[in-house]
């Protein structure tokens, strides 16, 4: 089966006075229908990049698409116009944002903001779509949906308006949701109901969502397959499982143990592990493995060819030259 | 709401109170007075200009004529004017039609070009349309209008011979010629006052839109698949348009105080050129009345404008 969505050597480059900066360098991600897919990594990966350029909703210029294909549903979305894409952004695609206390329009009310979508994309009429919007409001649990859906965005808390970006993402049901973290600016018992939120919503519509997350605590919580990036490159794909019961690339392991553990008694319980260094900055990125100036086990091959993304067991790619060092020898 | 405008006109009254006491003691500080000339006229016997100065209070401590003049305001009498030989409204309000066609016509118009050239040149930023504008305002608003003005009259009026450069309020005629004759004798006053304020405007609006262009609830609202020119009517000029109604609102006791030097220039009989007038010839009443008015009005469109605000912005509450 052909999968919904597949991202092919994408590469999202921004001019900048510096130079070009190669935020998304070569990413390969596909999500099956109905696949939870976390995108992992750190500030700065290219994570958010790579979910923007889908619908290109990157700031264009001084953005670009430099290279590659998104499929999606068998059609390239790299080569569509803006408003050619505008038929898909919402009505397939739909996109969860990261701070909902800035993601909504302050002057337009909730309601108005969820309706234009439907008005936009399917053909019903104003009464139509407050009846919609208002189910929608039902449907992620805001209380009193009927009084809420004239308020504006500064009359909800940070938990109700990501519960409203929900809504609205999900007011086309879109075949293909995009979370960029979407639990990230909330306190910790609001990220566990909405990512509950999310994982009911998955199941209620049969949607594709991909999230996009640095927490490995929401990675192991709701992912089905993972794909961990490191400066603008895909370094490990994984089922979930697979990835934290073997992970191979130096810097997944180092994720997974950065995770806090309190399973552990206190005779086991080290010092937390963190990786050293930071994320290069990628403007003339060095050649070779771009995580090798912070990897424990760096070779000398590693800062000279750059690893490629290869199958090591069904469905665990990685990149990464350990465990193949024979490779190394022969070029 | 009311209830805010009420209390904001009740707080008002205090502050215009101040603002009048101060504008009449300076007024009353500075030299001379409508009966000066009276004293140097040799035609007029001493005894009879003291009478006079007597029968109109003019010697007086400065507290009771202050008294006098309010008293007299708050019975709507706006005084005399000596040098007009009229009473001070009805000759403002003679005055007051010039003022309003050409600095209102010049204000629409620097809207007109401001809103449409600053929120086109915000959503390409950069491109030769943003530099080209970019580029014209700031010449515009170098330029200021006494510069501009006389550099029309020179070339429209004196070189080319189109347009009249003094304008007149008893154009001869009826009908359509009237009409047409008062659109020409505006042209060169409303084209050099719009385009000085449309300058300023306009890289207002631009910069209040690339405030907005780049927030979140901007790309939430892309990802809608809204189609740009909804992208930015709906979301974008919707909120940058705030800070601009206000400055909107802000200038507008500008057009009824007139443009005082484009109203020398082009010999415009408005308001701006009664007040030069009559500090001039030492006016008193007139300069009273028109510098009170003045503040009446700042006073007003500032309220206005905060009405406007939480009008505009559902996140401001008046109480």
């Amino acid at each position: 089966m052909a999968p919904l969505l597949e991202i092919k050597g994408l590469k999202t480059h921004f001019s900048t006075d510096d130079g070009i900066l190669q935020a998304v360098d070569g990413v390969d991600i596909s999500i099956n229908k109905g696949e939870t897919l976390c995108v992992v990594g750190e500030s700065g990966c290219g994570k958010t990049v790579t979910a923007m350029s889908i619908l290109k909703l990157i700031a264009m210029p001084p953005g670009r698409i430099a290279a590659g294909q998104i499929i999606f549903e068998g059609r390239d979305l790299v080569p569509l116009t803006s408003s050619q894409l505008d038929e898909i952004r919402a009505k397939e695609i739909g996109f969860i944002f990261q701070e909902p206390m800035t993601s909504l329009n302050p002057v337009l009310t909730i309601g108005e903001q969820i309706a234009e979508s439907l008005r936009r994309h399917e053909a019903v009429t104003k009464k139509q779509a407050l009846e919609r919007t208002i189910e929608m409001l039902k449907l992620v649990q805001i209380p009193n949906a009927e009084g809420r859906v004239h308020n504006y965005p500064h009359q909800f808390s940070g938990g109700m308006r990501q519960r409203v970006m929900i809504a609205m993402a999900l007011a086309c049901k879109p075949k293909l949701i995009i979370a960029d973290e979407p639990t990230t600016a909330l306190d910790v018992t609001i990220q566990a109901q909405i990512l509950d939120l999310l994982q009911d919503m998955k199941e209620r519509f049969g949607m594709a969502v991909m999230l996009i997350t640095h927490a490995m605590g929401v990675v192991a919580e709701t992912a089905q397959r993972v794909v961990v990036m490191y400066a603008g490159k895909v370094v490990e794909e994984a089922p979930v499982d697979d990835l934290f019961g073997d992970p191979r690339h130096p810097y997944t392991q180092g994720l997974i143990r950065s995770i806090p553990r309190i399973d552990l008694d206190s005779e086991h319980k080290t010092r937390l592990e963190a990786i050293g260094g930071s994320v290069p900055i990628l403007i003339n990125p060095p050649v070779g493995c771009r995580f090798a100036p912070r990897c424990k086990f760096a070779m000398n091959i590693c800062t000279e060819k750059e690893p490629l993304l290869r199958e090591i067991s069904p469905g665990h790619r990685m990149a990464c030259h350990l465990g193949d060092t024979h490779l190394g020898a022969a070029s | 709401m009311s209830q805010y405008v009420l209390r904001r006109l009740l707080i008002a009254i205090p502050s215009l109170l101040g603002i009048s006491l101060v504008l009449f003691v300076v007024l009353a500080l500075a030299p001379g007075d409508p009966f000066a000339e009276l004293a140097t006229n040799p035609n007029v016997p001493p005894e009879v200009a003291l009478a006079l100065r007597a029968k109109f209070g003019l010697d007086d401590p400065i507290y009771l004529r202050y008294l006098h003049w309010l008293n007299a305001m708050v019975h709507g009498d706006w005084g005399f004017s000596f040098v007009s030989r009229m009473n001070v409204d009805t000759l403002i309000l003679q005055r007051l039609p010039a003022t309003l066609y050409v600095i209102g016509s010049a204000q629409i118009l620097a809207l007109l070009i401001a809103i449409p050239v600053g929120v086109y040149a915000a959503t390409k930023p950069y491109s030769l349309f943003d530099q080209i504008a970019n580029t014209l305002a700031f010449v515009g608003f170098s330029l200021p209008t006494f510069f501009t003005g006389i550099l029309f009259i020179l070339i429209f009026s004196v070189t080319l011979d189109w347009l009249p450069f003094v304008y007149t309020t008893d154009i001869k005629g009826t009908g359509i010629r009237w009409v047409l004759e008062m659109i020409r004798q505006a042209i060169m006053p409303v084209a050099v006052l719009g385009l000085f304020q449309a300058a300023s405007m306009t890289r207002f609006v631009r910069s209040a839109m690339l405030d907005v262009i780049r927030l979140d609830y901007v790309t939430t609202a892309r990802a809608k698949g809204l189609g740009q020119a909804t992208v930015i009517v709906k979301h974008v000029m919707r909120n940058a348009m705030i800070p601009v109604v206000t400055l909107i609102a802000l200038q507008m006791p500008a057009v009824f105080g007139g443009a005082i030097v484009t109203e020398q220039i082009f010999r415009i009989p408005g308001i701006g050129s009664l007040l030069i007038t009559s500090i001039l010839s030492n006016d008193t009443p007139v300069v009273m009345a028109v510098t009170f008015v003045f503040a009446c009005l700042v006073v007003l469109f500032n309220l206005i404008a905060d009405v406007l605000y939480g009008w505009l912005d559902p996140r401001i509450s008046l109480r």
